[in-house]
């Protein structure tokens, strides 16, 4: 009897615990993958930063239209190129009460450039952080840096006391003193939400910050719960069922489905993101085709025949199902320094192509092998498919290798030595700036200067390097929009890359519920209104 | 009694090591573990300092040898992807798959051995043909598929029953359980159908085929010339002697419902060991996929034991065998 007594207590509990007060909004959405951990300098990755910037902020903060705005500083202006003076947001309180000062900022940056943090890359923006007083910082970097404040929107700020008090003032890791330390399941940040509970990979419910210091944020919502959902057809279901309000990535061959579903729809924005074809133009023989002895890509002829084969308009049609948007320029029009003339697909005309190969002595074509990933871009194998026939047509037989993401980047990237001759690719530059594309896809690879190391198949141009590297430390916005212009129409020239398109965010979202759809991918609760 | 027990736990280290070998030396072919733990503009040398602080340089037997002795001390070492204890993981998640498996596995008896005894004996009626009929749904469609199809029939289209998740959990020290609140027992309906389908059919089928030979016997022939009535010639005399092979059966697909969990488990996003195993696997989790296979094997040996010790009670001749 007693033990009946306490189930029926348990089970009351629990009841109470579903029914929620009445002026709460709950806003219940769902993702393909998981939280892996609550750290904001554990893994430099777009879902944890997006996600964790609604608990933890940075020093500037992106809008809905990916615009600079000021978040913990409220001012920020150069006294040299190379120091910044930052004035910091006064009054500020972390999640558990603490006061936000430029302390704070400073174990941040500090702890971005410790032993387990992926956040090494942006703390590295900064020299030194000098403190004059508990508003005002002067950052350092190594050398004029026109972009500094795009890096630091992801660089989130953590309480220094708060992190002392629980040993955590270095960045969780997998490996030796700090792994698994108490950031990765418990936060403290200045954002809207607050962490409530969190269970890696089940569920994460956070609640609003009653004490926000930004009072006119459009959200009503008082408490988010997310869930990861990994398979498509249970996602979609959950948001159908109405059991979630907002799910993605919702297959684009599920938009139909959720169009005719009642009280959901289709949320299909562009992402900033750029899937590209890149060949191999370095080796003096491509490690796979039956060309020998020599290296058919390094012809500009045989790239612009590449360029001219492939069908962008049948690849948005038939595989996007029309929501990619065609594209010609290797970075998208939400990212700075993006020109619209250079921004034409190469035009498809198969006969040209075929010319040009016969031009370039390949009247038969030749065989190489594609690789690809499939299960890391939207829909990335059926776009190589569609590439592999299209190339056919021309006489180009194409060998497709597509493999799952983990085996995939480990034989095309550094790691595995470039270890590829025809690579299809996406790419969202880190700070919203053409730059970082730039000196990450574009210049020559160079391991000493780590310039270039993700243009797996080296193109080079000596000029457009310069150009890059020009670009990196211009702090006069006009003459550096106008480098990174020439060396993009360089690289049209040459034919370096064959861009495909940007491929669509695809949300799927209750007729209740508004929310901004941000281009990198990122669900800011502070935009989400639930009716 | 106890000799066997021990013999047979002796054993089961050498299973787990033996199946600790063969998932290491695939590891290998799982792809790079580094590319998931960083980010894009993460440089080279970071990534092999990295790798350097797994120990993911290090030859195939150190990193195996590595593993088993922190194993043996019960340490699975720390989730690449989490950086949680694995232990710790599979602990928050093993009452989510054993919850599953024993109402699958309830379900499969329940339904499973009376089903087969009814078809046995009315062969012929409608009902016993319907079923059978049935049963190679269950046997041939694979269980995503009935997975999805019951999401969409109980759950999108009639909305009565969630589509997802284990619903609301009651914590009992480190246990949770979904039997306390109605959330989580009407959660776990459709996951257990799914899981239970295919075992149910299959031990129906095998009970209605051990029967029919059983009946055939002379014994039987026997127990009906002495006049017994028919209850009892079922029930006691021919059911009795279809059990050894069941039994054996029932014992390796309980086994079956724990490991193969994995795919109900990932249809319904119910937060159980398989999932995490399996987004382990796209994540090259190393240190999760060790730990869930090992574990597994041993849940392998544990029930083939119990069975074992099973025999004894249902199969006299056994126990005849080993006394003398």
């Amino acid at each position: 009897m007693k033990l009946r007594t306490g189930l029926f207590a348990a089970v009351a509990v629990a009841a109470l615990a579903v029914t929620s007060p009445v002026q709460a909004k709950t806003f219940k959405f769902a993702f393909q993958g998981d939280l892996s951990s609550l750290d904001p300098h554990s893994l430099n990755e777009s879902f944890l930063l997006g996600t964790l910037g609604n608990i933890y902020e940075g020093l500037v903060l992106y809008d809905n239209n990916m615009q600079v705005v000021p978040g913990l500083a409220v001012s920020w202006k150069t006294l040299t190129p190379t120091t910044w003076e930052f004035k910091l947001r006064e009054g500020v309180k972390f999640h558990g009460g603490q006061d936000f000062t430029a302390d704070d900022v400073i174990f941040s940056w500090q702890r971005a450039g410790s032993e387990g943090s992926d956040q090494k890359v942006r703390g590295a923006a900064i020299k030194n952080i000098t403190k004059v007083d508990d508003y005002t910082i002067i950052a350092e970097t190594p050398a004029p840096n026109p972009i500094l404040v795009r890096d630091l929107a992801f660089l989130y700020i953590m309480d220094k006391e708060w992190s002392e008090e629980h040993g955590t003032t270095n960045a969780t890791s997998a490996t030796g003193d700090d792994k698994g330390n108490y950031a990765n399941l418990n936060a403290n940040g200045t954002g809207p939400f607050m962490v409530e509970s969190h269970q890696a990979d089940i569920k994460t419910i956070m609640k609003k910050n009653e004490n926000y210091w930004k009072k006119d944020i459009p959200t009503n919502v008082t408490e988010v719960i997310f869930t990861p959902i990994k398979e498509a057809p249970t996602r979609v279901a959950a948001l159908i069922s109405g059991e979630v309000d907002l799910v993605y990535p919702v297959p684009v061959q599920d938009w139909q489905r959720l169009d005719e579903a009642d009280g959901v729809k289709a949320l299909a924005g562009p992402e900033a993101r750029t899937i590209f074809l890149g060949m191999d133009q370095s080796r003096d023989e491509l490690l796979y085709s039956n060309i020998k002895g020599k290296n058919p890509f390094k012809d500009q002829k045989v790239r612009a025949a590449f360029a001219h084969a492939i069908n962008l308009d049948a690849i948005k049609e038939k595989v996007m199902r029309g929501a990619a948007t065609p594209t010609g320029e290797m970075v998208a029009p939400q990212i700075n320094g993006f020109v619209e003339s250079l921004n034409t697909p190469y035009a498809f005309d198969p006969e040209k192509s075929k010319a040009l190969l016969a031009e370039a002595g390949y009247p038969d074509g030749f065989e190489v092998t594609m690789d690809c990933p499939n299960n890391r871009y939207v829909n990335d194998e059926k776009i190589c498919q569609a590439v592999t026939s299209m190339l056919a047509k021309v006489g180009v037989k194409v060998d497709l290798l597509a493999q799952p993401k983990s085996k995939y980047f480990g034989k095309v990237l550094e790691t595995g030595g470039y270890d590829t001759s025809f690579y299809l690719l996406g790419w969202t530059p880190g700070t919203m700036d053409a730059e970082n594309a730039l000196s990450s896809l574009i210049v020559c690879q160079n391991k000493e200067t780590k310039r270039g190391l993700f243009n797996l198949g080296n193109y080079c141009n000596t000029k457009v390097d310069e150009l890059a590297a020009a670009v990196g430390s211009e702090t006069d916005q006009t003459k550096r929009n106008a480098m990174i212009t020439e060396a993009f129409q360089i690289l049209k020239d040459e034919v370096g890359y064959l861009p495909i398109h940007q491929q669509p965010l695809s949300w799927g979202v209750s007729d209740g519920v508004t929310v901004s759809q941000r281009a990198d991918n990122a669900l800011d609760y502070r935009y989400v209104v639930v009716k | 009694m106890i000799s066997f027990i021990f013999k047979r736990l002796l054993q089961s280290v050498v299973v787990m090591l033996a199946v600790a070998l063969i998932a290491f030396s695939m590891f290998r072919f799982v792809g790079d573990p580094i590319n998931n733990m960083v980010g894009q503009d993460t440089t080279q040398e970071e990534r092999e300092a990295l790798a350097d602080r797994l120990g993911l340089n290090d030859p195939f037997f150190v990193q195996f040898g590595r593993f088993a002795l922190n194993a043996a001390e019960g340490d699975f070492g720390i989730s690449y992807k989490y950086r949680e204890p694995v232990s710790n993981l599979i602990k928050a998640r093993l009452s989510a798959t054993l919850e599953l498996s024993f109402v699958a596995a309830v379900l499969t008896l329940a339904f499973g051995i009376p089903l087969g005894v009814y078809t046995a004996l009315k062969g012929k009626s409608l009902i016993s043909k319907a079923v059978m009929s049935l049963s190679l749904i269950g046997v041939s469609l694979p269980t995503f598929l009935i997975g999805i199809l019951l999401i969409l029939l109980f759950g999108v289209v009639l909305r009565w029953l969630p589509t997802f998740g284990r619903g609301d959990v009651v914590a009992i020290g480190w246990w949770t359980t979904g039997f306390l609140t109605v959330s989580g027992l009407k959660s776990l309906i459709l996951p257990s159908i799914t899981l239970a389908l295919f075992q149910m059919t299959l031990i129906m089928r095998l009970v209605r085929a051990e029967m029919l030979e059983v009946l055939r016997t002379d014994f039987i022939k026997f127990a009906r010339a002495r006049g017994l009535p028919d209850r009892a010639v079922h029930f006691k005399h021919a059911l009795k002697n279809t059990l050894v092979p069941v039994i054996t059966v029932t014992g390796l697909q309980l086994g079956a419902l724990i490991a193969f969990a994995i795919i109900t488990e990932s249809v319904f996003q119910w937060p159980g060991m398989g999932l995490l195993f399996i987004q382990a696997i796209s994540d090259v989790d190393i240190p999760i996929m060790a730990a869930y296979l090992v574990l597994i094997a041993f849940f392998f040996v544990i029930i083939n034991m119990v069975v074992d010790i099973l025999y004894y009670t249902v199969d006299p001749r056994l126990r005849a065998d080993s006394t003398a």
